[in-house]
């Protein structure tokens, strides 16, 4: 093995597996405590709609889809992903802190393409996933881990669907990443 | 006696800070596997690096299996918990829509906050579509309001659908999710030979 195989400087994380079952831990405290799993997409949408709704009040509540999230007694702010995805903020800033992870503002890019064009493909790769959401009513956790964690149908059709598919287009974007 | 909340032994009012607290468990053992780099997340589709795999699975049929637990023991009412609705199509187009911005994208929400949080651009980038996304979604919403509702099946869970009891599904996600492991620890081997250099 020479030494540029970067096996040998990758950074400390921490098994996959005790990752997996501290995970998987979470999700039985999470639902045992609140009836309901974990989440990360709902966070977005909130912060969507109470953006647009402090810009155009009219127009988001004329919305169809943003206008049933707007209620008269509290922001859209005010809602347990909003609170639980500011403690995943808090949390991977604690976990990087711990293992010497936090730093400059860099950008993790495959060989082949420059850091811009890996920008603007997270750009539109962020607004695929954001849509797909709604659609999917949930994403990679809120969806795929909890909702097939608890046995949901939905779960389960949303775990196949970005997994089958992401294998399935893998090869067409292979450039970005190899 | 459990879910908690739901059952009122835990009062409304520590909602909001147990959220935060769940929060900061899940963003740690995000970041801590691995899941703040963009990389790391897209080597699953590429066999260089299954950590996703690893991760997912591993927690999946824990959490199954530890729910089922707390269930047959009494802990847990599984009939009073949230299960996620079914809406058929709708779900499939979602989860192919995902599936190629997770492939374009290189996260997933919940690690996207993880990457921002120890100073990815990528991260902040894709979080930033993630917005624009939905917002977009909302806009248009309208012209496909119909198809958003359709195939609406109720909140079913996989016994409900087929009438094969849970336990069977916990036993087959696990027995393929180890075989999975097995598996791709040698595809993992081959493929990270043949690699010039991969930086984490």
């Amino acid at each position: 093995m020479s030494k540029n195989k970067s096996t040998d400087n990758q950074p400390k994380y921490i098994n996959p597996y005790l990752g997996g079952v501290l995970l998987g831990l979470l999700i039985i405290l999470t639902v045992y405590i609140t009836g309901r799993g974990l989440g990360a997409s709902g966070a977005i949408k909130s912060a969507v709609v109470t953006t647009s709704s402090t810009i155009a009040p009219s127009a988001t509540e004329a919305n169809e889809y943003m206008g049933q999230f707007i209620s008269d007694d509290h922001s859209p702010m005010y809602n347990w992903l909003v609170f639980e995805s500011l403690g995943v903020l808090i949390g991977g800033l604690l976990s990087g802190i711990l293992f010497g992870r936090v730093g400059k503002f860099r950008t993790d890019h495959g060989p082949k393409i420059s850091a811009k064009k890996r920008w603007v493909l997270a750009v539109i790769g962020g607004a695929l996933f954001g849509i797909g959401s709604q659609f999917g009513r949930g994403c990679t956790s809120g969806a795929a881990l909890s909702g097939t964690a608890t046995f949901a149908l939905g779960g389960v059709i949303v775990m196949f669907g970005i997994f089958g598919t992401g294998y399935i287009v893998a090869y067409f974007f292979r450039k970005l990443w190899l | 006696m459990g879910p908690l909340i739901p059952n009122g032994v835990i009062g409304e009012g520590w909602d909001f800070v147990i959220a935060i607290l769940l929060g900061i468990a899940f963003g740690f053992i995000l970041e801590a596997s691995g899941f703040s780099s963009s990389r790391n997340l897209a080597g699953v589709f590429y066999g260089y690096n299954f950590v996703v795999l690893r991760v997912f699975f591993t927690a999946l049929i824990v959490a199954m299996v530890g729910l089922m637990y707390f269930d047959y023991v009494g802990w847990l009412d599984l009939s009073k918990i949230f299960i996620l609705p079914t809406y058929l199509t709708p779900m499939i187009v979602g989860g192919v829509i995902m599936g190629v911005g997770f492939v374009v994208g290189g996260f997933c929400p919940g690690t996207s906050f993880t990457g921002i949080a120890i100073g990815k651009l990528d991260a902040l980038f894709f979080t930033i579509g993630l917005y624009v996304g939905i917002f977009g979604f909302s806009l248009a919403y309208p012209l496909f309001a119909k198809f958003f509702d359709s195939g609406a099946m109720g909140n079913v869970t996989l016994t409900d659908v087929t009438g094969i009891p849970a336990p069977y599904f916990a036993l087959a996600f696990t027995v393929v999710a180890l075989a999975a492991f097995w598996g791709t620890m040698f595809i993992e081997k081959r493929v990270r030979k043949n690699m010039k250099q991969y930086k984490f």
